[in-house]
């Protein structure tokens, strides 16, 4: 069986339930998935828990094999893990915390990986920063950096914590599109993404989550009511169809000009 | 435009590895000077000649041979030792402020000691000479293998280590004040004197233990270098790499626990080479360990040894504690440096 399968996942932190059993659907290669969901439902703990990162209860399959069984260094190979959040402090260039993704699990020759590593910087248009210590990059470049390190395995499941979260109007085009690519290469992609006019517009399929559930799944179109996002958010929105079939979800806030 | 960053980047790898063969010639020079400088006044050909094996008088020979040597020896270890156990613990406890004394390390040993000084308790069998240092070591391992058990039970993440290792300090401390007040005046001259830190009593056997030490350890630390720069992105990146951070995280606590415990019960109480060595190798050549951790041997060495020297010179005919010296005399030169790292 071909894809990803996460089924029963549950985790606790101390007494407190996160996650109790959440489903996914069987999410395929080929396909960018979005999990959207208010803040504190669980998405960054799923995706944590998919990458092996948290102690979970419940099943991993990738492609038919547990990836709780999987040795780390295989693993390492298989899925590529983008944080939420990024520590700051670092003097490591660059380059060099490209290159450390790819050595520290494997006996990867010098050369080759130090090509590889520059190769990715490049190909996500960050070639310059190649030499810029972390500490010195602005939010949405180290942004950038922290993809560079998560694909640079080049790994069959692609997790990402709200990657555009940092990044300006262009480069938020220049990730998703990225995105788009790889999945259309065979992979699997799964991003957390908080703007919904972006997730309709690159998702194939969205879930939405839920305090700890999968509330709702499927196309765009079909997730994106004003039903299902007042359920979800508490907020009543205005889900409009623009040119071209795409979606603006839109708020008409007390203060919003009539 | 790719091909001239990656030259670039490997220039700069070039330009660290120079450094690092610079900071150990620096090392060899200061380890020199230690050599030739003493209250015994030789000439610095005897001194020489000596070293070359060459003909000298007896008590030239002897000076040499077994009290300089030695003790210029122990420092350029034990140096290399603490600052390659700091530099490792500052990684996996990711706390700039981590070394040898962070975790109670230093202070058990002390106790240890003081065991031995004030109350004559020791190991059966242990020459007399090395119940000093072997009680220091036992009661360093002891500290260890308790911060191992604890650390297990809570999941061993580095907040709870650091706490552990807090409290540690403040029990041997506690302990080590109630001995020095039991203590007869003549072990409380040798206790204060083993806390400051001294090289006086270095010998060969002590010599070849904490070399033995390290060339074990090393090629470990060398080898997890990597994993040490990947744990520098964060837990969770690391662990997405393929590290398995726990055992990376036991496994180094442990070699440079050996590391300190070493050469806390050699020398007594050190301060200041484990956690500036560190700080001043990573503001030479950065964060990569492969340059990092032979950056930080080298300039704990070199401080060490410099130290040493200082210790016999800075008062005419007084051999001040080493220990005394590294706080002394390192802290301003850490402070110019911090200073102007952060002007640039
Ligand atoms: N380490 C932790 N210890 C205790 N509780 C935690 C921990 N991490 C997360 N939680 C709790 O788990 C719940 C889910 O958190 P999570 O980070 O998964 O939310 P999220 O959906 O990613 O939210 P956001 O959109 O704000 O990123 C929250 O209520 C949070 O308080
Ligand atoms: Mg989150």
């Amino acid at each position: 069986m071909q894809g990803l399968l996460a089924q029963g996942i549950s985790v606790r932190y101390g007494a407190r339930s996160v996650l109790a059993g959440l489903d996914l659907p069987l999410l395929r290669p080929g396909e960018v998935t979005v999990l959207a969901g208010p803040n504190a439902a669980g998405k960054s703990t799923l995706l944590r828990a998919i990458a092996q990162l948290q102690p979970h209860g419940g099943k991993v399959l990738l492609d038919g094999r547990d990836l709780a069984h999987v040795p780390m260094r295989d693993r390492a190979r298989l899925v590529g893990f983008m944080p939420q959040s990024l520590p700051a402090g670092s003097s490591l260039v660059a380059l060099e915390s490209v290159i450390a993704a790819l050595r520290a699990g494997e006996t990867l020759g010098a050369r080759q990986a130090d090509a590889a590593a520059m190769a990715v910087l490049d190909k996500l248009g960050i070639g310059s920063l190649a030499l810029e210590p972390l500490s010195a990059l602005s939010g949405g470049q180290r942004q950038m950096v922290s993809l560079a390190q998560a694909i640079v395995r080049d790994p069959r499941l692609l997790l990402l914590d709200e990657p555009t979260s940092a990044l300006d109007l262009a480069r938020q085009v220049r990730l998703l599109s990225e995105l788009r690519r790889l999945a259309g290469e065979g992979r699997i992609v799964v991003a957390v993404l908080h703007d919904l006019a972006l997730a309709a517009q690159w998702a194939d399929r969205i879930v939405l989550i839920h305090s700890g559930h999968t509330h709702a799944e499927g196309a765009p179109e079909q997730v994106l009511t004003p039903r299902l996002l007042a359920e979800v958010y508490g907020v009543e929105a205005r889900v409009e169809r623009c040119s071209r079939g795409r979606i603006m979800v839109l708020i008409d806030g007390e203060h919003a000009p009539a | 435009m790719s091909d001239a960053t990656l030259q670039l980047y490997h220039r700069q790898g070039r330009r660290n590895a120079l450094l690092v063969g610079v900071l150990g010639l620096a090392a060899l020079a200061a380890l020199l000077l230690d050599l030739v400088t003493g209250p015994a006044g030789l000439p610095l050909a005897d001194t020489l000649r000596a070293l070359a094996g060459g003909e000298v008088g007896r008590g030239t020979q002897v000076i040499v041979w077994e009290v300089r040597l030695p003790v210029a020896c122990m420092a350029l270890l034990v140096g290399a030792a603490l600052a390659l156990a700091g530099a490792e613990m500052q990684t996996v406890l990711e706390n700039p402020l981590a070394e040898p004394f962070t975790l109670g390390v230093s202070s058990s040993a002390a106790l240890g000691a003081a065991v031995a000084i004030v109350l004559g308790l020791t190991l059966p069998g242990l020459p007399a000479v090395w119940s000093v240092s072997g009680n220091a070591f036992l009661f360093a391992l002891g500290a260890l293998g308790l911060l191992q058990i604890l650390g297990r039970i809570r999941g061993g993440g580095p907040e709870v280590l650091i706490l552990f290792g807090v409290a540690l300090n403040f029990t041997a401390a506690a302990l080590l004040s109630l001995l020095q007040f039991v203590a007869s005046a003549d072990a409380l001259q040798q206790l204060v004197f083993w806390t400051m830190g001294s090289l006086a009593s270095a010998q060969w056997p002590g010599v070849m233990l904490i070399g033995v030490v390290l060339a074990v350890s090393v090629p470990f630390s060398f080898r997890a270098a990597w994993k040490l720069t990947a744990l520098r992105l964060g837990e969770d990146q690391a662990k997405s790499f393929g590290v398995d951070v726990a055992g990376l995280r036991r496994w180094t606590l442990l070699r440079v626990s050996l590391l300190a415990a070493s050469a806390v019960s050699m020398v007594g109480v050190i301060g200041f080479v484990g956690l500036a060595g560190p700080h001043i190798a990573r503001m030479l050549v950065g964060e990569n360990h492969r340059v990092f951790l032979p950056a930080s041997i080298l300039t704990g060495a070199l401080v060490m040894s410099l130290a040493s020297t200082l210790s016999k010179t800075l008062v005419p005919g007084v051999l001040l504690p080493v220990g005394l010296v590294t706080s002394l005399i390192g802290l301003p030169i850490f402070f110019a440096l911090i200073l102007r790292g952060r002007r640039r």
